[in-house]
This record gives structure tokens, C-alpha cells and sequence, in this order.
């Protein structure tokens, strides 16, 4: 998902910029909420960061010949909204691109919207859907997981799409071409880091659901259930 | 069954390898001379750029001088990660026990 260093010509590379800005500068406020109200949870939201710090960098092999990387923002994402998750999204893909020339500053709005904005908006609705309709836990945690990768990727392609447009076919035929390069790769990733963060979560409801229940993640009833098993 | 996430979670992984297992030997097996697989998808995107005669307008400010610092730095920050996860987790089963 990372668009190199360079490669977004303008305007775009500005206009994915004053996109991302916004939930960053949103996301800086919830953070200091979560700080200032619920400084029990400041673990938790580390263990949410550092799950984007070890999924973003293992560079998987996938059915097509190439290799990628799970995202990992669907748990923060989850847990405290996508605003959050979109600053852990921030400080991975500086280092990325400070330390490792993958990705770029000047490509950091575009990537900060696909990894960053896009994937958690997409966690964090079907997270909410999900307990709205009373589906369990584990299920929807590993769809809003799975789906801000693949989500992640398939606005890379879009974003390139938009910036490099095929001479014959226009935006979909370039959207496809940058579809196949990164949407297919990334479907069998999506079923892994779905299912680590599932179980990431059962983990978490085991040691500490209290802070769950304290962020309003899940009801103390459903987390002495899921403590039980399953359901 | 009280382990059955992590059951599922080893069955798709150990399958997931051995896709990458078969998928590898016939890759090898066409493998044209000089060509490297398993490369980034990344990289693929922007070969596929380029190709269609765009130069990026700018260089990364550092890169890695080489494959194997490369991959140190990737190991540092996956070790960042594990060490904070680690310790959380520790921690919260450290105090469980003694308040229990």
C-alpha cells in the first residue's frame, strides 16, 4: 500500500494531504481525551500501536508470486475509532518512510488515507454494525480486521488509478491493473490478520475487560460471556 | 472448546504455508534467468508506473544502503512492537494472579 517516495504527481499528492489532515487532527484530540479521562487504558492503546508496528512490518509472501503486509490498524481501530487509528497509522508510516524509503513524505497523506483513514473507517463500522445486530464478537472483529486491509489496498489502487489514468481505458483500466497488483495479493493477508486480531481480542477480554467495558468497547455482559467461551 | 481460535488461527497458517510451499516450486520452475520472485507489490506498482514513462519527482531522503540493513530495520521495528505487547500483556497477567 505504500506509494513510493515521488510518485503521486500534484495535485494529488496535496489533495490526499488536506484529506488525512482532518482525521489526524481529530484523532490527536481523542487522544488526549482517552489520556486525560481514561489513563487505565494508555496499556491497551499501546498494545493497539505496537500491533501496527509488527503487522506493518512483516512482509508476507502471497498465492500471487509477490509479496505484501497486513496493516494491523483494524484492532485500534476497533478499540478506540478510526481518529486513533489513524494517528498509530501516522507514526508507522513516518518511520516507514524516514528510515526504510518505503513509502514517502511526500506520499504520507495518500498513504496515511488508504492505511490510515480508509481501512479504520471500515473496521470501525462494521465493528459497530456488528454489535448493533448482536453478531458475536469474534466474527465481527475478524471481518472489520480483514476488510481495513483489503479496504487499505483497494484505495491504493484507486488513489493511483485517479493519479495515472491507462491511455486506453482510463481510470477503471488503470484501476484494474493496480487492482491485480495489490487487491488479489492482499486477500490472503486479510484472512491472517483477521484472525490474529481475533485472537488478540480474546486475549485481551481474558486479562484486562474491565478497560473493554470502561471504553465502552463491549457490555459487561457480553464480557463475562466471552469470557465463558464462544458466545 | 477452550482453545478453538487458536486451533483455527494454526490450521490457516500452517495451510498458508503450504500454498507458499507448492506456489514457490512452480514459480522456481519457470523461473527465467535473472529474475527475482517474490518481490513487494509495492515495488510492482511503481515498476508498472514507470513503465508508463513517469519519472517520480522526488528520491527518498535515506534509504537503507543495503538489503541486510534493510531488513534490520524492519526486525527493530517488529521487535519494538513485540517487546510493547509483551510487556502489556505481562503485565496484566502479573497482576491478575497477585490480586487474585
Amino acid at each position: 500500500m505504500h506509494i513510493m517516495e515521488g510518485f503521486l504527481p500534484s495535485p494529488w499528492w496535496q489533495i490526499w494531504f488536506i484529506i488525512s489532515a482532518p482525521f489526524v487532527i481529530m484523532g490527536f484530540y481523542a487522544l488526549r481525551k482517552l489520556v486525560r479521562e481514561n489513563r487505565e487504558a494508555l496499556p491497551l492503546l499501546a498494545v493497539a500501536g505496537a500491533f501496527v508496528f509488527v503487522l506493518s512490518s512483516l512482509k508476507l509472501p502471497s498465492v500471487t508470486g509477490s509479496c505484501s503486509h497486513p496493516t494491523g490498524t483494524g484492532l485500534g481501530a476497533v478499540l478506540f475509532g478510526p481518529f486513533i487509528a489513524s494517528v498509530l497509522a501516522l507514526i508507522v508510516l513516518v518511520y516507514q518512510a524516514l528510515f526504510l524509503a518505503h513509502g514517502g513524505i511526500s506520499t504520507l497523506g495518500a498513504n496515511l488515507f488508504s492505511m490510515g483513514v480508509a481501512g479504520p473507517v471500515v473496521a470501525y463500522a462494521i465493528f459497530i454494525a456488528g454489535k448493533k445486530f448482536g453478531i458475536n464478537e469474534y466474527v465481527t472483529i475478524f471481518f472489520a480486521a480483514a476488510l481495513a486491509n483489503i479496504v487499505t489496498y483497494v484505495v491504493t489502487s484507486l488513489q493511483l488509478a485517479l493519479a495515472f489514468p491507462a491511455e486506453a481505458g482510463g481510470f477503471m483500466a488503470s484501476f484494474i491493473a493496480f487492482g491485480a497488483i495489490f487487491a488479489i495479493t492482499q486477500i490472503p493477508l486479510a484472512i491472517i490478520e483477521g484472525l490474529v486480531i481475533a485472537l488478540v481480542f480474546k486475549y485481551i477480554i481474558q486479562l484486562k475487560p474491565e478497560i473493554l467495558i470502561r471504553i465502552g468497547v463491549i457490555t459487561a455482559d457480553r464480557a463475562a460471556k466471552l469470557r465463558e467461551g464462544w458466545a | 472448546m477452550k482453545h478453538g481460535l487458536e486451533i483455527i488461527v494454526a490450521v490457516v497458517l500452517i495451510a498458508f504455508a503450504a500454498i507458499f510451499l507448492i506456489q514457490n516450486a512452480a514459480i522456481q520452475a519457470n523461473l527465467a534467468e535473472g529474475d527475482e520472485p517474490w518481490g513487494g507489490a509495492d515495488g510492482a506498482a511503481a515498476n508498472y508506473i514507470e513503465e508508463m514513462g513517469y519519472e517520480p519527482w522526488a528520491n527518498p531522503l535515506w534509504e537503507p544502503p543495503s538489503g541486510e540493513i534493510e531488513s534490520l530495520l524492519f526486525a527493530l521495528q517488529a521487535a519494538i512492537g513485540a517487546f510493547v505487547i509483551g510487556y502489556v500483556f505481562g503485565t496484566w497477567r502479573g497482576s491478575k494472579r497477585t490480586s487474585s
